[in-house]
């Protein structure tokens, strides 16, 4: 008996290793210097994933929702054991907050079918919201698990996972379908060297496209029968638009975002008065004794 | 004018005892609520936990809508939900704050989603301000700002939600200032009967173990934080020294934890907590915004590290360039002699 598992992943700028060069000089950071990176806890929901396939049989499609360029986290999945790929992006959904953004990803979960496990990480490090996961939840009515840990049983109609809570854990059982939110719990294993052979290789359609018309080969028919092949051989990435994923216009992207950005401030390294204390053994009691004068010590 | 609704505040609580956070935010909405001219009232779920009402209403909430079923303890996300989306859907409340603890974070999306609600995490700041929206040429007027800082802390948002009420946000733990709790202060306890059906009831907690922290990073005035460059889980002992000497608590950079020279419980950060103590003293932590973020505001700072190029120095008020083995027992003998 098999399942069928879907991984929600996102491609992110990498904000937690913000080196010089993406420092501007006022102090305030160059997000376009940064690199764009799967996001961590992500990898964490599809190791979980890859996990469950196999200890218990499962298919893994692997979505995501962003610019086209984004294929490129599901071929790194592809790479890692994932199944299928699917890209969600079409130019309305820009500009979504996480409410837009769940209901996209509702739709796309429809789409796919049917389906035992939604994952997705837990939250993604360039909002670091943790919003996306219970919302998607809510808009497929189905049941959720947040911060999951570990899964210690997966059956048909029922799963038992354990999750942190704040100071300790939970072990829960809930009935299938459902949505799990995980944590860095468990170590995401690299891409397979014979994996990466193969997979380097999948595509999307409009990857294929671009990749013809830079080789000025524009008969139709043979993009047609390239697509043919690349789906016999499982390299095909699925590319759905908001229309495909039959998502109501009116309820992506900034349209169907409810919150607005008023106004975005860069944070600046405050230029504190630094006073420099010499590292003797006068110096630092001259310190202990100034601290214990103005009452922060003592 | 039609009447606006009131501000809400999201009660958590473990065996009774109310959460921190909570209690913050009860005394930021009372602020909210003065400046729109409304009330504060408390929504507080679980079971036999009527304790709980006096405390609130010492605190200023003015209304406390308590609902305890033996379904609701311990807590679980779906019949949380139900029962709050029910709640705002009969009051219709203007604003619902929440802690973003790990309850508040997976149950505030849940409640926004199914209400079409805008909601923002971990916030920082909450103002009441106008806001013209240029893009749909619309304006609204007493909205709540929702400060946040985004972009791995690198960026602080203002966000708003334009769409129908409630505005919802959850505030990050430890940022709003508690004022002390009045005795002489009544409100008005309102009873709910949950209604809960099968669907929310589907996930069964098996087991449970939770232990109370043992670490209070943010009541503690003097925290002495270790970070990579103590270099092993032995060396941590040298902090431990340093805060027992001066009668402070251990904190820890994101990079100590993870390396797995001390307990997530002393995480100072942006994963871990804000705090704000008179005396913050980094040793051997780079400083990385994600750090800066959760310990910049605290009085003073001493930022001991032997790279002189250590971004933790932009922020510390006394730098010590050198080698913690050489300085922490310098700082130790010197306090010892002089108190």
């Amino acid at each position: 008996m098999s399942y069928t598992i879907i991984v929600f992943v996102k491609q992110v700028p990498d904000t937690q290793n913000i080196t010089g060069q993406a420092m501007k000089p006022d102090g305030t950071v160059n997000r376009a210097a940064l690199p764009a990176i799967f996001n961590p806890e992500d990898l964490n929901a599809l190791e979980l994933a890859l996990e469950l396939k196999e200890r218990f049989g499962a298919k893994v499609v692997v979505g995501t929702m962003g610019p086209p360029n984004a294929a490129e986290v599901l071929r790194d999945a592809l790479c890692r054991g994932a199944d299928e790929g699917v890209l969600l992006t079409d130019r309305s959904f820009a500009g979504a907050d996480t409410l837009a953004t769940s209901y996209a990803l509702s739709c796309c979960a429809k789409k796919i079918g049917k389906y035992d496990l939604i994952l997705c990480g837990r939250q993604a490090i360039d909002g670091d919201t943790a919003q996306v996961g219970p919302q998607l939840a809510e808009k497929l009515k189905l049941p959720q698990i947040s911060y999951v840990e570990e899964v210690k049983e997966l059956s048909k109609g029922k799963i038992i996972a354990k999750r942190a809570i704040e100071g300790g854990y939970e072990v829960l059982e809930c009935p299938t379908p459902a949505l799990l939110t995980v944590i860095d719990a468990n170590e995401p294993r690299p891409k397979a060297v014979r994996r990466i052979m193969k997979y380097k290789k999948a595509m999307t359609r409009s990857e294929l496209v671009k990749f013809h018309a830079n080789a000025n080969y524009t008969d139709a028919e043979a993009l047609v029968e390239e697509e043919e092949n690349l789906k016999k051989r499982n390299l095909f990435i699925h590319e759905w638009s908001a229309t495909d994923a039959s998502a109501d216009i009116e309820r992506v992207g900034l349209k169907g975002s409810p919150t607005k950005v008023k106004k975005i401030e860069n944070v600046v390294l405050t230029a504190t008065e630094t006073k420099a204390i010499p590292p003797t053994e006068q110096g630092i009691s001259n310190l202990v004794h100034e601290l214990i004068v103005d009452h922060t010590l003592g | 004018m039609s009447k606006i609704g009131n501000v809400w505040v999201f009660i958590e609580q473990e065996g009774g005892k109310i959460a921190d956070v909570s209690l913050e935010l009860v005394c930021k909405g009372r602020d909210l609520a003065n400046r729109l001219g409304i009330k504060t009232e408390a929504v507080l779920l679980g079971n036999k936990i009527e304790g709980c009402v006096e405390t609130l209403y010492h605190y200023g909430c003015d209304t406390v809508y308590l609902a305890e079923d033996d379904r609701l303890e311990p807590f679980t996300v779906l019949p949380y939900a139900k029962v709050i989306i029910d709640l705002v859907k009969e009051h219709k409340p203007n604003i619902l704050l929440f802690g973003a603890t790990m309850k508040g974070r997976e149950l505030a999306p849940r409640v926004a989603s199914e209400k079409l609600a805008g909601l923002t995490a971990d916030c920082t700041d909450l103002q009441i301000d106008d806001f013209e929206d240029k893009v749909n040429q619309k304006s609204y007027k007493d909205k709540l700002m929702q400060i946040r800082p985004a972009f791995g802390g690198n960026i602080i948002a203002t966000i708003v939600n334009t769409w129908d009420d409630p505005q919802m946000v959850t505030v990050r733990e430890g940022v709003m200032k508690m004022d002390s709790p009045d005795s002489s202060r009544k409100g008005k306890l309102v009873r709910i009967k949950p209604a809960l059906s099968k669907e929310e009831t589907v996930i069964r907690v098996i087991e449970r173990i939770r232990e109370e922290k043992s670490v209070d990073l943010k009541g503690s005035q003097i925290i002495v934080a270790g970070g990579y460059g103590v270099g092993s889980k032995n060396n941590f002992k040298l902090i431990y020294q340093l805060a027992e000497a001066l009668g402070g608590e251990v904190g820890a950079s994101r990079a100590a934890v993870d390396a797995g020279w001390i307990d997530h419980d002393h995480q100072v950060g942006q994963t871990g907590v804000t705090v704000r103590p008179k005396l913050y003293i980094a040793c051997g932590i780079s400083g990385s915004i994600q750090h800066r973020a959760g310990m910049a505001e605290s009085k003073k700072i001493i930022a001991i590290n032997n790279d002189p190029d250590a971004p933790i120095f932009s922020v510390a008020h006394y730098s010590i360039t050198g080698e913690l083995n050489d300085i922490i027992p310098k700082m130790i003998k010197a306090y010892k002699s002089k108190v």
